[in-house]
């Protein structure tokens, strides 16, 4: 039986590549089998579910579940609503959750460990628990819309992203980022006059880059399947997000390659979302350890 | 043109757009849910019948909110904590006691003689009082081929003289000994949910006995552990380790297309499957009436229906809107449209599947022959989740006995727990 020569770098290389590719495939697996289906006719979709041609691109191809698709459901409607709250939380989020930990790790203020420690004992209280009580809060809450003084935010976009601008991860993946900053940087910076705004904005987040690119991550995912919450404040069509969306796709008789082309069409901004950060991502990673 | 001339015309025009708007105010709007989102068809009739009811009376004005079937239960649930329930919701047949009895609906203010003709399995009646409507039924058989039936000897089953149970799987054994067939039966185990209950339970009713004891609907006791539930217990078990259906593990598309790929001989399935398989067989295609386990031979029944809100302030609006969407028209409509099985004779008469001679008439014969509603308890929606564990579990290879009593135990607690759900 051939032995791989350790000392032969080539054969070790071959070896870790082909492990790699293979790992690769099996996750990649998923979405191609998503994408190949989304083109096929649903009797051929099912047939093809044994076999090997389910992740082929073969026999009756073509882009009609797409058009089936947005003919069933706003689709377009549904991940503009999606992106939009998405991303206004993600930037918010970012901005509120970096500027408390900035407080924690850097500011001296009485009661900010006792604060921290509740704050990051949040994160075992799952939302299930909580969405209740929220739901009857966000019912009662004011506003101020262009028809004057309101109550209840029920079927707003407001109602999908302010409840989750803050949170207990976020704000401890920043705390654990800034703690590993040099003191001395922000001690220097002090001395030489900087105010904390100056040194938050001038030298402490433009060093945070891997960290936000991973709370953007999480957080983007996080809200991008957002299903509970808006099934719950949302009742008009205007503000439904992707994953409620998908529910329209499940009906007596399902249809199985428009579900899969829905499918492949919700998830290109979260694949696109995730090239532009990957990097920074990877790097997050290897310096903290945390990984989606 | 003067000034003058110019303020004339101004007033005029205010004052005309003032009778205008008057005049769409006179109609006082009535909030609508639906949960058909992403079924076109559905869609399109549902906003038909609301722009009919809108543009033929000046009171009332229909707005309509569609949702997606599977998150419309939550949405409700959601709406009614936050009390803003709309006027008029559509809720599913076995759901309705549970909502009646949360206080999300009220009753239905219809008169007896407009629903007389209905499908019994279309009413939505608890403690007595009329909650909600239903436009169509839907019905479950067994769908086969006359040519394996005939090639094999087997007989032919008739609403009146339904296969005993001997005949039944004496017949499963000999479409599995022809060898040509992966199964000679699917229950369709894939389809989880309330599929179990709706599709399972008229076998165990069939037997004598019940997910729960219907004259007091107190207990489960009896009638979910009793010998003929244990009898059907161990026959439905029996399915399995004799091989004749697939089981709790079956494909997902198996359940789609199996039968019209030949794998299997029979299926036990509803009425919105069979245009496809009469697409594909034609006139070979069957459809049989559930077998007589000793009790009379039994179907599953009711399905969506209408109803009014409890926090409604304009109930006689919304029953005036229930009651305008009761017409024939509309009945055949959606039956043509999604298959259903229109609530009434005259309707079904109308239709392309259920008039007289109809491929599919049979569904309507068995609807009205054979159909018995779920249990009639807002414990129902807990007690079903009980009992598709249970068939899950001896469909798997658990004891018979102690799983039964496991889920009746279950059941009792939860009816317990809610102080008798007011029976």
């Amino acid at each position: 039986m051939a032995q791989i020569d350790p000392s032969n770098r080539g054969l070790r290389l071959a070896a870790r590549y082909a492990v790699l590719v293979l790992i690769a495939v099996i996750f990649i697996f998923p979405l191609v089998f998503m994408v190949v289906s989304s083109l096929k006719p649903d009797q051929q979709l099912l047939s093809d579910t044994g076999s090997l041609r389910a992740f082929l691109p073969v026999g009756d191809i073509g882009l009609g579940n797409y058009a089936a698709a947005f003919q069933r459901a706003p689709v377009g409607l549904f991940i503009f609503n999606s992106v939009l709250v998405t991303g206004i939380t993600v930037v918010l989020s970012l901005l509120v959750c970096s500027l408390a930990a900035f407080a924690f790790v850097f500011l001296e203020w009485r009661g900010s460990g006792l604060l921290l420690s509740v704050i990051l004992a949040t994160l075992i209280v799952p939302f299930e628990t909580i969405a209740i009580p929220l739901l009857l809060i966000v019912n009662q809450l004011p506003w101020i819309g262009l028809d004057g003084l309101s109550t209840g935010w029920l079927n707003s976009y407001r109602v999908q992203i302010l409840p989750f601008v803050s949170d207990g991860l976020t704000i401890f993946l920043f705390v654990q980022y800034f703690r590993d900053l040099p003191r001395e940087l922000i001690e220097a910076s002090r001395v030489e006059g900087a105010s904390w705004w100056m040194i938050y904005r001038r030298i402490v987040m433009p060093l945070a880059g891997p960290v936000l690119a991973t709370a953007a991550i999480l957080k983007f995912l996080v809200m991008y399947n957002q299903y509970l919450w808006p099934l719950m404040v949302v009742q008009e069509e205007g503000y439904r997000p992707v994953m409620v969306g998908l529910q329209y796709f499940f009906q007596l008789n399902r249809a199985w390659g428009e579900i899969m082309a829905y499918l492949s069409l919700i998830t290109l901004p979260v694949l696109a979302f995730y090239f532009v950060l990957q990097r920074a991502f990877i790097s997050s990673i290897a310096s903290t350890g945390v990984k989606g | 043109m003067t000034r003058t001339n110019l303020m004339a015309g101004t007033i005029l025009a205010t004052a005309l757009s003032a009778v205008i708007a008057t005049g769409a105010a006179a109609q006082t709007e009535l909030s609508m849910w639906y949960h058909g989102a992403g079924g076109e068809v559905e869609s399109a009739i549902i906003n038909r019948i609301v722009d009919d009811f809108n543009a033929s009376q000046d009171d009332w004005a229909v707005e309509l909110q569609s949702f997606p079937q599977g998150s419309y239960n939550d949405s409700i649930i959601a709406a009614a904590l936050a009390g803003n329930l709309p006027d008029i919701i559509d809720v599913d047949g076995p759901v309705m006691p549970n909502w009646a009895w949360s206080g999300y609906l009220q009753p239905l203010p219809l008169d007896e003689s407009v629903i007389e003709n209905f499908l019994p399995g279309t009413k939505g009646e608890w403690n007595g009082e009329l909650y909600s409507i239903g436009l169509w039924d839907a019905a479950v058989a067994m769908v086969t081929r006359r040519s394996y039936l005939e090639d094999n000897g087997i007989r032919i089953p008739t609403l009146e003289e339904p296969w005993t149970r001997e005949e039944f799987d004496a017949a499963l054994v000999t479409l599995e000994e022809t060898g040509e067939f992966q199964y000679p039966l699917d229950v369709g185990m894939a389809w989880t949910g309330e599929w179990y209950p709706y599709a399972f339970s008229p076998l165990l009713q069939s037997f004598g006995g019940d997910i729960v004891d219907r004259e007091s609907y107190a207990t489960a006791e009896g009638a979910l552990n009793g010998d003929a539930a244990i009898e059907f217990g161990e026959w439905w078990q029996s399915l399995f380790e004799r091989d004749l259906v697939p089981g709790t593990s079956q494909d997902p598309a198996d359940r789609e297309t199996g039968f019209v790929e030949g794998k299997y001989a029979i299926s036990w399935n509803g009425n919105w499957a069979a245009v496809p398989i009469l697409a594909e067989y034609g006139d070979d295609t069957l459809f049989l009436p559930a077998p007589d386990f000793g009790e009379g031979p039994v179907i599953g029944a009711a399905s969506w229906q209408f109803g009014v809100s409890a926090t409604s302030e304009h109930p006689e609006g919304a029953a005036a809107f229930i009651e305008f969407a009761l017409q024939d028209e509309y009945l055949a409509e959606f039956s043509d449209g999604i298959g259903l099985i229109p609530a009434t004779p005259t309707a079904a008469e109308m239709t392309e599947n259920y008039a007289e001679g109809g491929p599919m008439a049979v569904f309507y014969e068995l609807s009205e022959e054979q159909a018995r509603l779920r249990p009639v308890t807002p414990g129902y929606v807990v007690a079903a989740k009980v009992f598709e564990k249970a068939l899950a579990d001896i469909a798997n290879g658990a004891d018979v006995i102690d799983t039964l009593d496991a889920a009746v135990d279950e059941i009792d607690a939860d009816i317990e727990r809610n102080q008798g759900y007011g029976h």
